[in-house]
């Protein structure tokens, strides 16, 4: 009985597998925050006078706030000075092509398995590489602007787009928002930015993958995605980082608009360096992610598949504007060793007949603390407003936890919210007959916990699904005794 | 030349010995039959030779296919040819009984040095395998076991031992709770894969099956043990006695 529980534990106690780092020279400017720093970035990006303006009044602000504390995790202090607010690869030479990029950066997606030159050749996916702070590659992009789809880092919109920067950022998440979203709009780096214009269906998955390179060095992203009336986009958000042993702090933000009958499906892979056995180093990973369905008819759809980071605390959510509009959450947060995530979702519903669904899967193993916090709100005009949650929890092992806290505020009489959670043991029962069968205990947890896992899969377009699905064998891997 | 051969078995559940001293012996292409009252120990004496870890052996040794079967993994026992139709078949949610299947065809495959077996063979494997046992495509793309009625639990145990083709079959009261129609089914089952090769261990409470399947032998498991052993005819006994007039007397020689 020992012995299996040992076993099992083993199964799932594992190296990151993706802890390499890529030796680029980067431009770094010194540690800390002030005015002055924040003056250098925008400078440094060759922002207008506009832009400038709003990073320091919403640095003004975070300076008003104060760190929140109620999330279920815990982690030392953070010296907001003592971190690099930018890092960007210096560019040798204008990039005009793949060819072009720096051949070791190339060959770290090679090791990935995401080298560009086969997505490219090989999926048709269009991928805006995030390495650090600044965008380096850009592919598809005439494709996608003869249908009028505007594709590109947000710092290049910024230039490139200013009016609808202006009109669209901080319009779902105010710089006041909070503490991680205000430190975000003070120092945000880069990101990826969508526009799909009226009637356009996004013929293809728009795809980012984001890294973390320089010791040290925040990753500020933030991302703009706009899908007119009538519109459809699909976006990948993937990442793994290096394997480093000081904390690296993480605040992205992440604006959706959906107009009228618009469609925003956006699924991420996250896999950030999540500390060692011992829960030493590892990402900080604090996320405002939010959409909201503007107009009638309209959907946003978020999808997770969260494996890496030493502290999640992330909660997608969609403010149901619009009439019959809908909101969807489906998401699968894997913690082992040391980890502790503490992620959900806020569904608001402001709009007539609009519905919402949560599927939340936690899987718990090691030492690690899983919690899913969710909000289910109907306002007073939410007539007919219709949610349900599902919340299911999964252990292996006996020294991890599995928390949930559901929070339901319903103000309007005719809206139904229906709330299920379970929690269950990997059963060496399952375990047994998997290995009877001549399956070895590795796959049989593997197995186990992707059958767990598939409502939520399932909704991951296919390629992603599959690099999913791998991702989380591979988090569970380990030697067994 | 036995394909197993189970010598003096001791076995501990949580400390408490259930497995008093077993000792059987089966030759490929027999059919024996452990009967015995609730309790006795039958499903023990499954998982011990399955390889399940919570049942600690004590004493005695385990032969299988000229190998110490006490020594392999429970993986590697499957792979080597043992199957245990489970008396109880577990719910596995999300995996779809084909996947599950895929996978342990392949695993099989790969410690015999074969090649995975690509999806069309494996579908026409299965699709033949189906018809023998007469089981429903419907039934193998749900999650394995999951919301199966007791008899669907049954004849998917005896799908998958097809779908393995096993050297030596444990079949843990796999006719329990079928009705007319299924346990036929399951009998044919067993009897179209049971050949001069192969051998099957049947555990079932009830003369019914053994009309189909025609054991060589009959065992009576009482208390940890094997107290009698006979042909068919000892079945037919059992039925119409009960097991008082076996179990009596082994109580009272005991004290
Ligand atoms: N995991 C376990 N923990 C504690 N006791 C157990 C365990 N497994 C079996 N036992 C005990 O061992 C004894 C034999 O059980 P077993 O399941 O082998 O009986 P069986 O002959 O198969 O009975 P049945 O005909 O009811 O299936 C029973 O007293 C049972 O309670
Ligand atoms: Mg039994």
């Amino acid at each position: 009985m020992k012995d299996k529980q040992d076993s099992l534990e083993q199964a799932v106690l594992n190296d990151y597998k993706y802890g390499f780092v890529t030796d680029i020279d980067t431009d770094v400017i010194p540690k800390g925050l002030n005015e002055d720093v924040i003056r250098l970035i925008s400078h440094k990006k060759n922002e207008p006078e506009w832009m400038l303006e709003w990073r320091l009044k919403a640095y003004a602000y975070w300076l008003t706030l104060e760190e929140p504390t109620w999330a279920n995790i815990k982690y030392p202090v953070i010296d907001y000075q003592d971190i690099i607010y930018y890092a960007a690869p210096k560019p040798k030479k204008q990039l005009n092509s793949l060819d072009e990029v720096d051949p070791e950066l190339l060959s770290t997606f090679e090791k990935l398995g995401i080298s560009l030159v086969e997505q490219k050749r090989l999926t048709g996916v269009a991928v805006d590489v995030v390495m650090d702070s600044v965008s380096i590659a850009t592919s598809f992009k005439e494709q996608l602007s003869e249908i009028g789809v505007i594709f590109c880092s947000i710092s290049e919109a910024i230039q490139q787009h200013p009016e609808l920067v202006k009109k669209y950022m901080g319009s779902v998440v105010p710089m006041t928002d909070n503490y991680f979203a205000a430190l975000n709009s003070a120092v945000f780096t880069d990101g990826s930015f969508c526009f799909i214009p009226k009637g356009v269906r996004c013929p293809m998955e728009l795809s980012t993958y984001f890294r973390i390179n320089t010791e040290n060095a925040g990753q500020f992203e933030r991302t703009l995605i706009v899908a007119e009336d009538e519109s459809y986009v699909s976006y990948l958000e993937g990442c793994t980082a290096p394997m480093r042993d000081e904390n690296q702090l993480h605040a992205a933000v992440v604006e959706l608009l959906a107009m009228e009958k618009a469609e925003i499906k956006y699924s991420t892979v996250q896999n950030w360096y999540p500390g060692d056995k011992e829960g030493k180093g590892g990402i900080y990973n604090f996320v405002t992610k939010r959409g909201i369905c503007k107009g009638d008819y309209s959907k946003i759809s978020w999808t997770q598949v969260e494996t890496g980071s030493a502290i999640t605390w992330k909660y997608p959510s969609v403010i149901l504007k619009g009439d019959h509009t809908i909101g969807e959450f489906y998401s699968v947060a894997f913690t082992n060793n040391h980890q502790q995530a503490d992620t959900g979702t806020k569904m608001i519903h402001l709009g007539k007949n609009t519905r919402s669904r949560i599927v939340a899967k936690g899987i718990s193993a090691g030492f690690s603390q899983n919690s899913y916090r969710g909000l289910v709100r109907a306002s007073k005009h939410a007539t007919n407003a219709r949610n349900y949650s599902q919340c299911d929890s999964l252990l292996l092992g006996d020294k991890c936890g599995a928390h949930t806290f559901p929070y339901i505020e319903v103000k309007n009489k005719t809206a139904i919210v229906e709330h299920e959670a379970t929690t269950s043991k990997i059963g060496e029962d399952q375990l047994f007959y998997c290995r009877q069968r001549g399956i070895d205990p590795e796959e049989a947890v593997a197995l186990i916990v992707n059958g767990f896992a598939k409502e939520v899969m399932n909704q991951l377009p296919m390629e992603f699904a599959i690099e999913a699905q791998k991702l989380l064998a591979i988090s569970m891997e380990g030697s067994v005794g | 030349m036995y394909m197993l051969s189970i010598k003096n078995i001791h076995a501990n559940v949580e400390g408490k010995e259930i497995l008093k001293g077993i000792n059987l012996e089966i030759k490929p292409g027999e059919v024996h039959a452990i009967m015995g009252p609730n309790g006795s120990g039958k499903s023990t004496l499954a998982s011990v030779l399955a390889g399940r870890e919570e049942y600690e052996v004590t004493e005695g040794e385990v032969s299988f296919l000229n190998k110490n079967l006490l020594e392999l993994s429970p993986e590697d026992r499957a792979r080597e040819g043992l199957f245990l139709a489970f008396q109880y078949p577990v719910e596995i949610p999300g995996v779809s009984t084909t996947n599950f299947i895929k996978a342990a065809v392949n695993e099989k495959r790969k410690y015999h040095g074969l090649e995975p077996l690509d999806s069309v063979s494996f579908l026409k494997i299965m699709k033949e395998k189906m018809a023998l046992v007469e089981i429903d495509q419907s039934l193998l793309s749900r999650s394995i076991n999951e919301g199966f009625s007791g008899g669907e639990k049954k004849r998917n145990e005896i799908f998958q031992m097809a779908m393995l083709e096993p050297k030596l079959a444990i079949l843990d009261e796999t006719d329990s709770g079928l009705d007319i129609d299924a346990l036929r089914i399951v009998a044919n089952g067993i009897n179209k894969l049971h050949n001069p090769e192969r051998a099957v261990l049947v555990i079932t409470h009830y003369q019914r099956l053994l009309e189909y399947i025609q054991p060589d032998f009959v065992h009576v498991l009482y208390n940890g043990r094997i107290v009698k052993s006979g042909t068919k005819e000892l079945a037919l006994e059992l039925e119409e006695k009960g097991y008082d007039f076996i179990t009596d007397e082994v109580d009272l020689t005991a004290e």
